[in-house]
């Protein structure tokens, strides 16, 4: 094994002794400091992890949060130095526990904190004129198909994802309905925004974004949903600034 | 339903998506930044770790850390008055106020 893989085995677990050879400024042992150096890495990335997925820190509590991280950031140090990215393995590590198989949602959860993360650093891109729409004949409208911003995200649970989210995010936010809920994230502005989206409307943003036309989507979400209306679903993509390109 | 009928639904369902759009972007304000009325750690920022951009202010209504509020109500905010009991309102600046030690 070499030097390199010895020093990152050490950090990570502390039952190991400290790697050979490490020395201080002035050429004594730095056994010490290596002991620093290895509670500041767990610290720091315990630290990442509560900034990163706050509502579910404050689903789990403080001390409940801490642990888990501590078994995280040993199974799943950082591959970047971008800590903003950091935790993309979390919600399937938390699906994966099972001393937490009791809260289901708590992977989904974790996915929504994700992707509205990824959402916020996603490139920015110039939207389409929503009169696009208006001004197309209808028979074209039909077999047009449209591209998303990066900004954009779509998540389906079994869980009211959204709701829970809200209830532990914004202040007076009312208690979650127990529900499937699907989630479709804009950053119309500077920050990404989720919207709970009306049943099947997951299903056409889905089918769209799989490069399906206005016609197909809106068939494969009728389907699904028998009283599909596109209307609701439309406007959110067109507020959040969602549509980056219309074409046949 | 025939295909006519279908092709006339979605357009008007897309009209409808349309008016819907434009009406909530005519009531929806202009953002702009106000500073001083964040309590500590709850400055608008969804960038997450390692970036000196969420949660970094640490004390409550810190004077140089802001959040999106709609043009206009920035300064007319109410914040608790400041511990020794002088008034505190928001405004379009950073605050000297409130900084962290």
């Amino acid at each position: 094994m070499t030097r390199q893989q010895d020093f990152t085995r050490a950090v990570l677990d502390a039952r190991l002794p400290v790697p050979e050879g490490l020395v201080d400024g002035s050429n004594q042992p730095a056994g010490r400091r290596f002991s620093v150096y290895r509670n500041n890495v767990a610290v720091s990335l315990t630290e990442a992890l509560h900034k990163g997925f706050p509502v579910i820190a404050r689903l789990l509590g403080q001390e409940n949060m801490d642990g888990i991280a501590g078994l995280f950031l040993r199974a799943h140090p950082p591959r970047s130095p971008l800590m903003m990215h950091y935790g993309a393995e979390f919600p399937a590590f938390l699906r994966d526990l099972a001393q937490l198989s009791h809260l289901g949602y708590l992977p989904d959860v974790a996915q929504l904190e994700l992707a509205l993360r990824r959402s916020y650093h996603a490139a920015d891109t110039s939207l389409i004129d929503p009169q696009m729409l208006d001004t197309r004949a209808p028979e074209a409208l039909m077999a047009s198909r449209f591209r998303f911003a990066p900004a954009v995200a779509l998540l389906q649970s079994p869980w009211p994802i959204h709701s829970i989210w809200r209830y532990n995010s914004v202040d007076g936010a009312p208690k979650p309905d127990a529900r499937a809920e699907d989630v479709l994230i804009t950053r119309p502005d500077y920050d990404p925004v989720p919207h709970l989206l009306p049943p099947g409307g997951a299903t056409w943003i889905a089918a769209l974004m799989a490069g399906e036309t206005l016609a197909q989507a809106t068939e494969t979400a009728s389907r699904m949903q028998p009283d599909f209306d596109l209307s609701a679903p439309l406007a959110l993509l067109i507020e959040g600034a969602a549509l980056i390109d219309l074409s046949q | 339903m025939s295909t006519t009928k279908k092709t006339l639904a979605i357009a008007s369902a897309v009209a409808a998506a349309l008016t819907a759009a434009a009406t909530t972007q005519a009531a929806a304000q202009a953002k702009e930044k106000c500073y001083g009325v964040s309590e500590a750690g709850q400055n608008d920022c969804a960038a997450g770790p390692g970036t000196t951009c969420a949660g970094t202010s640490t004390v409550d209504y810190q004077g140089n850390a802001w959040t999106l509020v709609d043009a206009g109500t920035c300064t007319e905010i109410d914040v608790p008055d400041m511990a020794d009991g002088s008034a505190r309102s928001g405004s379009l600046e950073p605050l000297d106020r409130d900084l962290p030690a």
